[in-house]
């Protein structure tokens, strides 16, 4: 049996956290304090994934970039191929907190949302 | 002369949470004054998420967070002055700003809740020899220039420094595209948050080289390298450590300290540790009717605490300008003890006093299942056990009223705080 051990980072309390896993199974996770870091411990071993945020480009707003981010997490080993993608993306005012800027993106079934409002200049 | 009963600086979170928390209390004459153009400080940056766990049960970025109050101050139609920045305060509240529009103008207030945050350490702080090129920015300055400006700093980085800003950073370039070589740590242990180590540098493979320093910088119009060197226990480099690192950037994330000229002005006292205003349970300053929440009065970690601390300003100011809240009474000092760093508020009003007193502090160091053990007059009134503790997160300990009596039922002169190793 090999021990695992994890910080949890769903939230600022950073449970120290122990997996134990037989060849693929897991055994046993210990450690949390809430089902969010038992999930997490699970996904940590089977999927990583991590929300991702970043910025697009703007054009005619107040701002030259709006802050985005992914709606929940998507796999770690995607985060790279996201951002690519949405380097390539200008969006234009007017643009609301929450608005959907790119609909399930890689396929994830995930979407990317703005995180800030842009406005006309 | 403009007159307002509540007169809070600062559009960060800690004054728009203020300003919230004042009107759902029955004020409506507030006013807020921000120098920038658009609310929401420091939370406008942040464009990571991790804010509001606490405070909405969600997981939300800096500027999301913000929107939620920048939302409540439009609908309750609260007074927001952009682009105008405070220049003075008295003590007997006068309240003096600048802006294009008007010139210079005073407002008189009934109450004065500051909240202007805090700024980096200036990098003439920390004195590094060799060449000054171009190439050095503080991680705030780069936090604003990638996220809100959209321009990178550059494409090979060191990072000085490993507080929670200095983490974020090293993902925000590396997903930018950028090499972060490696981030480098005086300290035997990082002052930011674990869960930022783990997703931010484990994640991506980025070095973490703790009790280590740059102790040269190389270029002479823009960085060209640093070298960097291990430290003894006194916090020396070890010469025979040394080794040079190519990198066109430097980023110094160097710690913050609250930003208070404004404060000394109106004949506030600082805390020489925090840097922030003495404070007693109602986050009241020694002038009366002046109040502080959020970094200016200590640097924290999690808006969510920020949004607390803002409320309780808040309150106390609402409390004051209605005649409610006992100037005279008997004051009992906190103490920060051995292994304790600092603790807020520094003094309690008994008569002030609710239920029950929250007070924030910082340990001097790591510690592993320890006890925080509270003392009065050698005896022990409270005792916590820690799993663990360190610098970079702040401990709430939470007192009842009754605690702070002595045995013949007197409020107590001073209480102290301190961590005890089993
Ligand atoms: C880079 C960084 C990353 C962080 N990451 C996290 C995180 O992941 N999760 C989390 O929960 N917390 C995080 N925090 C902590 C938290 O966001 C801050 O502690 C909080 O935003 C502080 O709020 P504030 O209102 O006190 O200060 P600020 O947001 O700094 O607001 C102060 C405001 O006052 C204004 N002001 C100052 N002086 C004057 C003047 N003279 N006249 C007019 N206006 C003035 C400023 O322009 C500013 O808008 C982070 C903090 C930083 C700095
Ligand atoms: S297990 Fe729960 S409480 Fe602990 S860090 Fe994870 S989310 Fe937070």
């Amino acid at each position: 049996m090999e021990k695992r051990e994890l910080t949890c980072i769903v939230c600022p309390n950073g449970c120290h956290l122990v997996v134990e896993v037989e060849g693929k199974e897991i055994v046993n996770i210990s450690g949390y304090e809430c089902k969010r870091g038992l999930k997490y411990a699970e996904d940590e071993i089977i999927m990583p994934k991590r929300t991702l945020t970043t910025t697009v480009k703007a054009e005619g707003g107040h701002l030259p970039v709006v802050s985005v981010r992914t709606k929940e997490p998507i796999p770690k080993e995607l985060l790279n191929k996201a951002v690519y993608e949405l380097s390539r993306i200008t969006v234009k005012p007017p643009i609301n907190v929450g608005d959907v800027i790119v609909k399930n993106i890689l396929s994830t079934g995930v979407d990317v949302i703005a995180t800030r409002a842009l406005y006309s200049k | 002369m403009m007159e307002y009963d509540i007169v809070i600086i600062g559009a960060g979170p800690a004054g728009l949470g203020a300003a919230v928390e004042a009107y759902e209390k029955g004020v409506r004459d507030i006013l807020i004054i921000e120098r920038d153009s658009y609310p929401g400080g420091i939370l406008q940056q942040c464009i990571h998420n991790g804010f509001g766990l606490i405070e909405f049960k969600e997981e939300l970025s800096g500027p999301e967070y913000a929107e939620r109050f920048i939302e409540k101050v439009n609908k309750y139609g609260i007074k927001i002055m952009l682009n105008t920045m405070v220049l003075n305060i008295s003590s007997d509240k006068v309240v003096k700003a600048v802006n294009q529009e008007n010139g210079v103008m005073e407002i008189k207030a009934k109450a004065i809740i500051l909240a202007m945050g805090c700024r980096e350490r200036p990098r003439g702080a920390i004195s590094i020899p060799g060449t000054r090129p171009a190439g050095i920015f503080t991680a705030g300055t780069a936090q604003r220039y990638v996220n809100m400006e959209g321009y990178m700093p550059g494409k090979e980085i060191v990072i000085l420094g490993s507080g929670d800003i200095g983490l974020i950073m090293a993902r925000r370039f590396t997903l930018e595209g950028a090499t972060v070589k490696a981030v480098v740590e005086l300290m035997p242990y990082s002052s930011g948050l674990t869960r930022n180590i783990v997703q931010c540098l484990d994640d991506f493979g980025i070095p973490l080289l703790l009790s280590h320093t740059v102790i040269e910088i190389r270029g002479k119009e823009r960085v060209e390298g640093v070298t960097i060197a291990q430290v003894d226990e006194n916090k020396r480099p070890i010469l025979n450590t040394a080794k040079y690192l190519s990198c066109d950037t430097l980023i110094l994330s160097v710690g913050l300290i609250p930003e208070n000229e404004l404060s000394k002005s109106a004949g506030i006292i600082l805390d020489p540790v925090t840097g922030g205003p003495l404070v007693n349970e109602s986050m009241e300053t020694n002038v009366e009717g002046i109040f502080a929440c959020g970094n200016v009065l200590q640097v924290h970690d999690l808006v969510d605490n920020v949004t607390k601390e803002s409320r309780l300003a808040a309150d106390s100011a609402v409390k004051y300008i209605k005649g409610l809240l006992k100037q005279e009474g008997k004051f009992i000092n906190a103490k920060a003890g051995s292994c304790i760093r600092y603790v807020v508020p520094q003094t309690v009003n008994y008569e002030n006093i609710d239920d029950k007193v929250k007070f924030h502090m910082r340990p001097t160091d790591v510690f592993k299942n320890a006890y925080i053990s509270v003392k009065s007059g050698g005896k022990e009134i409270m005792r916590r056990k820690m799993q663990r503790m360190t610098p970079g997160e702040m401990i709430l300990i939470e007192i009842k009223k009754d605690k702070f009596l002595d045995n013949d039922l007197h409020p107590v002169d001073d209480i102290t705080f301190e961590v005890e190793v089993v």
